[in-house]
């Protein structure tokens, strides 16, 4: 993976992490925030921010640190830094956005937990240069954005009938279900098999040329 | 000590079936669908999620209020937490090995996947911002554990059924698991009055 990986552009590592092993979508790694704080598209963009940096501070000090991390306490050494960010990101997000944190400090916290980042950091930033994994980490945490965007968008329009606030439904009744807990795993089901058939119907085509 | 008693019985049936880590919180997701499609694989799981949260739950509650509250050093509580529950992972997995061999080879596949995961790590962190006492932190890491073994098991034996389900093509695999969580979450909706707050 290493030689590979070394030969493709920056850009093609960045569309990768946000179309090829998009985190939520192909990869189903990392769920619990794509459903908790998606209700609204605000709270949405918000988390994904969050994860965006996480993941890019990981991959760049991970990177910087490769040649002094012995092989064998490599995890340990993992987790600790990426706890560290995910405690800056947290007093952050505590600091610039309180409204929004109150609703969801809790899974700011567990960004630590997170599947997708100990991936970028074990697979990728320990074996290539902090240029290449500064642009991983773009890819990867961008991705893991417009997921969250989608999924909250979808959420937004359908169970409050607005978009960012704004209501644009005029007089038709939201789905109140969309905003509740059930409609968070409603809509990732339904939003994943939409990009499952779209998939299949684009490879078809594919196929048949 | 009666009323206490009451109290902590409110704190179980809390956390396991109106605020359900899975269904209402949304935690533990990726064991929740990446388990859950066998039946003994889930009970396994459950067991070993609730013990080792009960007592993680425990180990953390004494070094956050015995060590990090009076050095003022509740900052740290992430790394702390973290570390606590990789060094009990690690410790029963050593243990394990050599007291119960039996009990290690069904359940130590489990015990590696366990310590860094959301699910886990989230019991001593609400425990910690809401200020819980001792039994309450016991009786918060009880009721979530017994909250994720009920998901995991309603859910494996869903999905048992659905591998012989005429399932849509787009929707195989994740996106009908996803819609089935979908239902049991209206239904977990319905204990959302039990407890008067």
């Amino acid at each position: 993976m290493t030689s590979a990986a070394s030969k493709t552009g920056n850009w093609e590592l960045v569309r990768r992490g946000i179309i090829d092993e998009n985190t939520i979508f192909r990869l189903a790694i990392s769920l619990c925030p794509a459903i908790a704080v998606t209700s609204t598209m605000r709270n949405g963009f918000l988390m994904g921010v969050a994860v965006l940096f996480v993941q890019v501070m990981v991959n760049v000090s991970i990177s910087l640190m490769k040649g002094f991390i012995h092989p064998r306490i490599r995890l340990p050494i993992f987790m600790l830094v990426i706890s560290g960010w995910v405690t800056i990101t947290d007093m952050l997000m505590a600091a610039l956005a309180p409204d929004a944190y109150r609703q969801m400090g809790l899974y700011i916290q567990l960004i630590v937990a997170f599947a997708s980042i100990l991936a970028g950091a074990e697979m990728f930033a320990s074996k290539n240069s902090v240029v290449k994994s500064l642009f991983d980490g773009i890819g990867r945490g961008t991705g893991f954005l417009v997921a969250l965007v989608i999924i909250s968008a979808f959420r937004e329009l359908l169970g409050k009938g607005a978009v960012l606030g704004v209501p644009v439904l005029g007089g038709a009744r939201p789905l109140l279900i969309m905003v509740l807990p059930a409609g968070g795993f409603l809509s990732v089901g339904l939003l994943m098999a939409l990009f499952n058939w779209a998939d299949t119907r684009f490879l078809k085509k594919e196929k048949g040329r | 000590m009666h009323h206490e008693f009451i109290k902590l019985f409110e704190l179980v049936v809390g956390a396991s079936l109106v605020n359900n880590f899975v269904f209402t919180r949304f935690l533990g997701l990726c064991i929740f669908f990446g388990v859950s499609k066998k039946m003994s694989t889930a009970v396994g799981m459950s067991i070993t999620f609730t013990a080792v949260m009960m007592i993680s739950a425990a180990l953390s509650w004494t070094v956050f209020t015995g060590v990090l509250v009076p050095f003022h050093l509740t900052f740290l509580k992430i790394v702390v937490f973290i570390g606590i529950i990789a060094g009990l992972v690690q410790a029963s997995d050593t243990i394990m090995r050599k007291v119960a061999p039996d009990l290690f080879r069904t359940l130590g596949i489990y015990l590696a996947l366990i310590s860094t995961n959301c699910i886990i790590l989230a019991v001593p962190l609400v425990n910690s911002s809401e200020n819980c006492s001792f039994p309450e932190s016991i009786a918060f890491g009880l009721g979530s554990g017994i909250g994720f073994s009920l998901a995991l098991v309603i859910m494996a034996s869903i999905r048992e059924k659905l591998e012989l389900a005429d399932v849509p093509v787009p929707f195989k695999g994740l996106p009908i698991a996803f819609i089935v969580s979908a239902m049991i979450a209206m239904a977990f909706a319905g204990f959302s009055g039990l407890i008067a707050e």
